[in-house]
């Protein structure tokens, strides 16, 4: 069948462009390190700390999305879309919005202290899962949001008809389909976290296999060893792949006609008590730090150079050609094989992938000119894991209940997709469009080891403005980041949402 | 795909230029930046040559290294003496043949290969409007309340933060480990690198941050802040110098040896105070900006040569990650 | 003419065998859920491969055709209508893969005239009760323009008295344009209603075609039972 060729050849592709860059890395090292004692103490914080915060963050995410889903409010979408903002700022810009509000000066504290409550020190491992809560929850509640959304609306009318609960004849089982795909890709996110971790964890006790990876590449130059570390995180995100691949049941709901989901369920006084409590909670931890963020930056935008403006136009160039890429990777590749060879690309560390694109790309080209190339590349290697899991769940939806129709009509390859895929995965393709463009340009990335001066990114520029001690253009350029990241997140989705609704 | 025409004009941009001789220099990224001394110095150098100067950013030494002889690279600049082993062990770099009589630097420098630009010492910088009695020893900052918020970098990720623990090898010794269990509890965070650190302390997250002894001339004459200080400390501090080489495979010796005689001139010294907000290598005190003269710096000044350094490094970073690790 | 001949289907622990020839106008499928109608039905649209045997329409073997080289249009238990596309599209559907020429335009409307929806062209399916979506449907059959129709169900989520005008609709259509209709029910009214012969799927078996009313008045063992009468009349 010609769409399983392709689905091969994609995968085929995409797994060859993640372990054609580490095998180089490993043989220029001259093949594979020895790891100490120190890199295997590394490899267990990374691991428990993954674990912790995926588990987590889709926790909290459930009461946060079935709150979301359930519950009207006016600017409901304005804070899903906000919310969504943590997951695409530079990580030392979130880390300083993060100790804004939870530091030992913040805000928690400085209202907390007046009022004799016991001081917060978030520094240490709950300061790690916070952080990583912080980044992953909202995409936890996305991904489960949709989970609610695809329930169709007859379901909730029949269920509400023959007094079930909604929680067990519909909601669970959304979950267990939903849930171990979305505790996979944090997890994997997770396993990758390096800043964060160690300021967030408090020192050396929180090291992960990312710290060894950019110690064993800056400081011994020790490629066999950064190449072995990063082979290890590949087979970890593998591992966690395949385990979601065997947890999560097949199949689903039948197909609604795209109503708005009216439910007759929640509607008692603790219910909603509850949700408007959950939402509340969700809307403050997450957007608290995000308004430090925009405050800090507002009086350095006036006077803002005009190299952050150009940076920020490569920046958006960078994101859009990400996006279309990703997309174009992702499409043939949503099956649960292809899953999985997507989330190679994220779980192998950027600076052994940037590495090896170098090795591969200095024979042929200087790998100054291929910078903003090669990082376009690398975001849609990062960002494919999350957009085929928004796809996925939409496509196979769209298979189950509209091949036999299609196939009755005689549609199929390209014709099947213009006519019934495509139009049916519009509110995710938006969706995972958003994400992977706002990702990108959020992205500092591989690009500080190829870039040639005037190629900076905007991420980039924010580094070079702190380095320079420019820390008020530092963080205006963040608010710049951050406004535009947001406005091209909320331009995708909400075009998936258009006329999505009928 | 829009994004095309605009990155496809990107690449090409940079190899437009043929006619003129081309001198490539390798440099951090900080220092190439439209905020570091970059800019200046090729303008300046520019006018000299009657060639261009391309800088090439990224890690310095891993990209070096990953290249070997079929870099680009004519001149590497933004060495840490902290490292310069490795890179002189590659056998890339070449010797300079300069007299380095004319260096101002608080420490005896006689290399041939690697010459120094600039320099500063590892200091722990504060706010002198919350900390009106200024630490003046090591021994002080060790004796020092808990409650007294630290934030340094990590000796495995910031070159900075590698010299503050050869700095505390070289005041502390065998007994580097007590000192550091000692400054344990004061160090509310480790960060990756010397931004984040510095952007904890300018938020008044923490009361001190381990930077350099110029970081307050920065505040001083671009911000006309006078609240920031260094803490200069009786035991001595830590030398930090940046250098510059030679490629050995260069296309264009002649070029690169201007250029390293350039870095030692008048022009290009007095263009680092301000730009690179450190002590210029080679220009007497009296030649220095207003704000940098005026700076308290040490008395005494620790520095370990780069074998030295290269066979503590290990233990040294080891002592601090036990002892934060409790 | 429909022959299944030696009609096997597998799938795992479900079996069901048929050997039966289809003449009549409308022939009924009757039995209880689980029994196989729906599978039954899904082999003859092409659906469903057969483990063994042949599917035979008008002395010449369909089996190993795709659904859509089959004389075959079906309407489905839901999803008939894609819910983003408007009514037109959606049934020009049915004779072109690109935007609806004139001709399309025209021969959609006269379906839809058909079924008693003129002037429905613009409306999306969301915005239509179910029984104009069914009959929406029905004019797309009409318009597929194949001359076996098969019905999987269509109407079972309608009120009783829409669900009959619309079966009365399809034998109105069938007969008009000379198609055969076969129809999947649990409902043995259903079949009373407008199916001249019926058989029943139970037991992993289908049993030959009878006139339906014959069939009412003495039911086969496994039909009574499923029925919930003992047999005598």
């Amino acid at each position: 069948m010609a769409q399983r060729a392709v689905a091969i050849t994609t995968a085929t592709l995409v797994a060859g462009m993640v372990l054609l860059p580490v095998a180089a890395v490993l043989w220029r090292g001259g093949g594979p390190g020895t790891l100490g004692p120190a890199d295997w103490a590394a490899l267990r914080f990374t691991l428990w700390q993954a674990a912790v915060s995926a588990g987590l963050s889709v926790a909290l995410a459930v009461p946060v999305a079935r709150a979301l889903s359930r519950r009207s409010f006016p600017g409901r979408v304005a804070l899903i879309a906000l919310m969504g903002a943590p997951f695409i700022l530079p990580v030392i810009v979130a880390i300083l919005g993060l100790l804004a509000v939870f530091g030992g000066r913040g805000l928690i504290n400085q209202i907390g202290a007046p009022l004799g409550l016991p001081r917060l020190d978030i520094y240490g491992y709950h300061g790690v899962i916070i952080a990583h809560v912080f980044f992953n929850l909202p995409l936890a509640v996305r991904l489960l949001l949709q989970g609610w959304q695809d329930i169709p609306a007859e379901r909730f009318r029949l269920a509400a008809s023959l007094g079930a609960p909604v929680w067990r004849v519909l909601e669970w089982p959304m979950l267990r389909r939903i849930c171990p795909g979305a505790f996979t890709v944090i997890f994997v996110i997770c396993l990758g976290s390096f800043a964060v971790a160690l300021t967030l964890g408090g020192g050396p006790r929180a090291t992960t296999v990312e710290l060894a990876i950019y110690q064993a590449f800056r400081f011994d130059f020790d490629l066999g060893k950064a190449a072995t570390l990063a082979a290890l995180q590949l087979a970890l995100g593998l591992a966690a792949g395949a385990f979601a691949l065997r947890v999560a049941p097949k199949g689903g709901f039948g197909v609604g006609l795209d109503r708005q989901i009216d439910r007759w369920d929640g509607t008692g006084v603790a219910a909603r008590l509850a949700d408007s409590l959950w939402i509340a909670l969700a809307a403050g931890f997450l957007l608290l730090p995000l308004l430090s963020v925009a405050l800090a930056g507002l009086p350095g935008l006036a006077k803002m150079p005009p190299e952050v403006w150009a940076a920020a136009a490569r920046s958006l160039a960078l994101a859009l050609g990400a996006t279309a890429l990703t997309l174009a990777l992702a499409l043939p590749l949503l099956t649960g094989a292809g899953e999985t060879a997507a989330l190679m690309g994220i779980s192998v560390s950027g600076l052994v992938l940037g590495t090896g694109y170098f090795l591969l790309l200095q024979p042929v080209i200087r790998p100054g000119d291929a910078a903003l190339p090669v990082t376009m590349l690398v975001n849609a290697l990062m960002a494919l894991p999350f957009v085929i899991r928004i796809l996925r769940p939409g496509l196979e939806g769209a298979r189950r209940d509209y091949a036999r129709l299609a196939a009755s009509l005689g549609l199929s390859g390209w014709h099947l997709w213009r006519i019934v895929y495509l139009p049916r995965l519009r509110r995710p393709l938006g969706f995972a469009a958003g994400l992977t463009a706002a990702l990108s340009m959020g992205d500092l990335g591989v690009i500080t080891l190829f870039a040639d001066g005037d190629n900076a990114t905007l991420p980039l520029q924010i580094y070079r403005l702190m380095g320079s001690y420019q820390m008020e253009s530092a963080r205006a350029a963040a608010l710049l980041l951050l406004a535009l990241s947001l406005g091209l997140f909320w331009v995708f989705d909400r075009g998936g949402r258009l006329h999505a609704a009928a | 795909m829009k994004a095309y025409p605009l990155v496809a004009g990107l690449i090409f941009a940079t190899s437009a230029v043929a006619e003129t001789p081309t001198l490539t220099v390798y440099a951090p990224d900080y220092f190439a930046s439209e905020w570091g001394p970059g800019p200046g110095i090729e303008t300046a150098f520019e006018e000299r040559c009657g060639c261009d100067l391309v800088y090439k950013t990224g890690e310095l030494l891993p990209r070096l290294l990953l290249e070997g002889e079929k870099t680009e690279a004519d001149v590497a600049i933004g060495f840490n003496s902290d490292i310069t082993k490795k890179a002189r062990e590659s056998g890339l770099f070449a010797p300079h043949g300069l007299d380095t009589s004319a260096l101002t630097l608080p420490v005896d420098w006689s290399d041939d290969t690697f010459l120094p630009f600039n320099y500063a010492h590892t200091a722990f910088i504060y706010d002198n409007t919350k900390i009106t009695e200024p630490l003046t020893s090591f021994d002080a900052l060790l004796e020092a309340p808990d409650d007294l918020r630290l934030v340094i970098q990590d000796p495995r990720s910031s070159i900075s933060g590698l010299a503050l623990v050869l700095w505390v090898n070289h005041v502390y010794g065998d007994e580097a480990a007590d000192a550091w269990a000692k400054l344990a509890p004061k160090i509310v965070t480790v960060t990756k690198g010397w931004s984040e650190s510095y952007g904890m302390f300018t938020d008044g997250e923490a009361d001190m941050v381990l930077s350099y002894t110029t970081s307050p001339a920065y505040h001083i004459i671009a911000e006309e802040d006078l609240t920031k200080s260094a803490a200069i400390f009786e035991e001595g501090h830590y030398f930090m110098v940046e250098l510059a080489a030679k490629l050995a495979g260069t296309d264009n010796p002649d070029l690169a040896d201007q250029f390293m005689a350039f870095i030692l001139t008048e022009e290009f010294q007095s263009m680092i105070p301000t730009s690179n907000w450190s002590f210029p290598a080679a220009l007497p005190k009296d030649a220095w900006p207003d704000g940098f003269q005026d700076l308290p710096v040490p008395e005494k000044v620790l520095f370990y040569s780069e074998d030295e350094a290269a066979a503590m490094r290990d233990e040294a970073i080891e002592a601090w990650r036990s002892a934060l690790s409790q | 003419m429909l022959q299944l001949e030696r009609l096997r289907l597998v799938q795992g622990d479900f079996e069901l065998s048929a050997d039966i020839t289809i003449t009549a106008p409308i022939t009924a499928l009757l039995g209880p859920s689980g029994a196989g109608k729906s599978t039954l039905l899904n082999t003859i649209a092409g659906f469903t491969p057969p483990t063994a045997g042949r599917v035979i329409w008008r002395g010449e073997e369909i089996t190993p055709r795709a659904p859509m080289e089959r004389p075959v249009a079906m309407l489905f238990q839901d999803n008939n209508l894609f819910p983003h596309l408007d009514v037109t599209r959606n049934l020009a559907l049915a004779l072109t893969r690109g935007s609806p020429t004139r001709e399309a335009r025209d021969r959609t409307a006269e379906a839809l005239a058909r079924v008693g929806l003129p002037g429905y062209e613009n409306r999306k399916p969301s915005e239509l009760s179910g029984g104009q979506q069914s009959r929406v449907a029905l004019a797309r059959v009409l318009l597929q323009a194949r001359p076996l129709m098969l019905l999987d169900e269509p109407f079972a989520a309608l009120g009783p008295a829409l669900k009959f005008e619309m079966l009365d609709l399809v034998a109105e259509v069938a007969a008009e344009n000379g198609l055969q209709v076969i129809m999947v029910s649990h409902d043995p009214q259903d079949a009373a209603r407008i199916a001249n012969e019926a058989a029943v799927v139970a037991d992993g078996a289908v049993t030959p075609p009878e006139p339906t009313a014959e069939l009412m008045r003495s039911p086969p063992p496994s039909l009574a039972s499923y029925l919930g009468i003992d047999g005598t009349p």
